[in-house]
């Protein structure tokens, strides 16, 4: 690994920070209207807030734009108050903060997303290699059809019918929710449980529909591996099959996936934001859904802030753990 | 296995079987639409055409919702905007992403250098976080605005593919003999690399407007699409407010569950079937 390619690793991350925040500074300018006042009005007209109470959040937000200022001038004040980590108040729950509402929730995300992308990254990528590994059983020939049907299939689609069939009809797990509603959160077994059989069903259907994506993947790699000469060496050496499939065909094109799930990672987030809003998971996604239905501008804008970024520093550790996982490659360029 | 059968029994159709499978689910999901309309009034898909919420009868095929749209009505009318929109940012993703790509590809030094550096970013930014703040921003926004938001987010894919297909060609004898004989940039271009890019070209078209559909049906069920025409993410909108799993109305959130399988299905087999004739190397060996 050379300081050419990790500098450049690090100069794409700072580059995805800086596209994505001024994406998210340019884009609401766009409008010749200033977006916040008219919510207010809005929200105003429907009641529930009292007046002196958006007086004060108009005042937070013009001073937030800065729309007296020039646009130079806004933009800095933009990414100082984000080094801050200051996002802004919620509209819909004011005076909480855009960024305590995203920290307590990221958690939740978090957890769903790493259990369910691991477990279906091992699970499609075995898949994937007994596609296309010739002496391979009938089971893994007849359920690759079922995943790769499944692969087509957003997320939360296979969570509504999860939903309607094992929580509403057999009543075997929870509906939705991360734990039972009216419980305190604690760190003991049964909480522990609790919170395991809630996330069963959303991490299942992120698990199901996207098995079949790493299988395609796997099995393009497997295909060009089996060409491989120390293959055909290692069977010539009357190595047993179990050994050859797992220490020289499986491992060697184990490798680009581990580039694939960097790219897919985008995606995966994308669609486990609708499972959150499914299920009434409290991670970011079902906060992000909120908090469109409430016109909460500055959650809606910390949420993907916080989504682009995350997504940027996983790429970034993936990329920088690369080569140390493959020493065959050497880097300089990308 | 399964190749050793399609040589021996389908032959060259069987090249073209998955390809065909694909068209004809799609073209279901499409004709449920268009031909759906001449038989179902579009007031039929209007809040109040029937009594709220009830099961499907005779007078009503599938039910009706919370709302008394009747759900059948919904359906025929809402299908045709999804494809709509998949169909418009699938097209103008794929004519910007080969333009790119092409320029790119055929440019290389520094011009492919900094393309490639946009497109790598761009593609890990969740084009679904960009269009909510996009589609959040403009509040209630048409059909054509959608699609062509969604376009703009769908390129990257496409010149990414074709790029790397230009940088292959563009090294191949006919390309270098074209040169030779004083062929234009242009007419290279034209002549002799983009023929043999149409059937990537195909093949990304349809993994564009499958993306653009998911796209599309993703931001209405989050409740940022077109509000005043009917659409499968819409459908899914209304049926999460009311609680349609909870209350267990099957007949409201089954159907367009159902037509997204197989629209998106028809849609796979068709880019796995093309992606095999672009790369028939793939079919001996898969």
């Amino acid at each position: 690994m050379t300081i050419g390619y990790v500098a450049r690793r690090i100069g794409i991350f700072f580059l995805i920070v800086i596209t994505a925040v001024t994406l998210n500074f340019f884009i609401p300018r766009l409008r010749s209207t200033n977006p916040i006042q008219s919510r207010m009005n809005q929200l105003a007209a429907q009641g529930g807030v009292y007046e002196n109470q958006i007086q004060e959040l108009i005042k937070i937000y013009n001073q937030k734009f800065g729309f007296d200022q020039p646009l130079w001038r806004q933009y800095l004040n933009y990414w100082r108050d984000l080094i801050n980590l200051d996002l802004g108040v919620s509209v819909a729950f004011y005076p909480q903060t855009a960024r305590d509402m995203i920290a307590r929730s990221a958690p939740w995300t978090i957890g769903l997303l790493i259990v369910s992308t691991l477990i279906a990254f091992v699970l499609g990528t075995l898949l994937g290699a007994l596609m296309a590994w010739p002496r391979t059983s009938r089971i893994a020939t007849a359920l690759s059809p079922l995943f790769m049907t499944l692969s087509a299939i957003p997320y939360y689609l296979v969570g509504m019918l999860f939903i309607y069939l094992i929580a509403m009809r057999w009543r075997l797990l929870p509906v939705g929710g991360a734990y039972t509603a009216g419980v305190n959160l604690t760190l003991s077994w049964p909480m522990a449980l609790d919170i395991g059989r809630h996330a069963i069903l959303p991490a299942a259907s992120i698990v199901l529909s996207s098995i079949g994506s790493w299988g395609l993947g796997m099995r393009a790699m497997m295909t060009s591996t089996l060409g491989e000469d120390y293959l055909h060496m290692a069977e010539a050496k009357g190595l047993k099959p179990k050994t050859i499939f797992f220490d020289y065909a499986l491992r060697n094109a184990l490798l680009p996936q581990v580039t694939s799930l960097a790219i897919s990672l985008a995606m995966v987030m994308s669609g486990a934001v609708l499972v959150e809003v499914i299920f009434g998971y409290p991670g970011v996604g079902n906060l992000l859904f909120k908090a469109i239905a409430g016109n909460d501008y500055f959650v809606i804008q910390g949420i993907s802030l916080f989504i682009i970024l995350s997504i940027g520093v996983v790429l970034l550790a993936l990329d920088l753990l690369y080569p140390l996982i493959d020493p065959r490659i050497k880097y300089r360029q990308g | 296995m399964m190749a050793k059968n399609e040589g021996r029994f389908v032959g060259a159709l069987g090249r073209y079987r998955l390809l065909i499978a694909g068209a004809t689910l799609v073209t279901l999901v499409t004709l449920f639409g268009l031909v759906g309309q001449l038989f179902v009034p579009i007031e039929m898909s209007e809040v109040g055409a029937g009594r709220p919420a009830k099961p499907p009868s005779a007078e009503h095929w599938l039910g009706t919702d919370q709302q008394g749209r009747d759900v059948l009505a919904d359906l025929i009318y809402g299908t045709p905007t999804s494809l709509e929109i998949g169909v418009i940012a699938g097209v103008f993703g794929v004519t910007i992403g080969a333009l790119v790509g092409l320029i790119a590809g055929y440019a290389g030094g520094f011009i492919d250098e900094v393309i490639k550096i946009i497109v790598d970013i761009l593609l890990t930014i969740p084009s679904l976080m960009i269009l909510i703040i996009v589609a959040s921003m403009l509040g209630a926004v048409s059909v054509e605005a959608m699609a062509l938001i969604i376009a703009a987010l769908a390129w990257m894919l496409p010149a990414r593919a074709v790029r790397a297909q230009v940088l292959t060609i563009r090294e191949r004898m006919y390309v270098q003999v074209a040169r030779f004989n004083g062929a234009s940039n242009l007419r290279i271009i034209l002549g002799e690399l983009l023929p043999n890019l149409l059937p990537y070209l195909a093949a990304n078209l349809v993994g564009a407007i499958s993306g653009g559909i998911l796209a599309s049906v993703g931001l209405s069920t989050l409740g940022l699409g077109p509000m005043t025409r009917p659409s499968l993410g819409l459908t899914f909108y209304w049926a999460i407010t009311y609680g349609a799993l909870i209350r267990q109305m099957w007949w409201w959130f089954l159907p367009p569950i159902v037509i997204i399988v197989v629209l998106f299905l028809g849609l796979f087999m068709m880019s796995q079937g093309l992606d095999r004739i672009a790369n028939p190397r793939l079919q001996s060996k898969a």
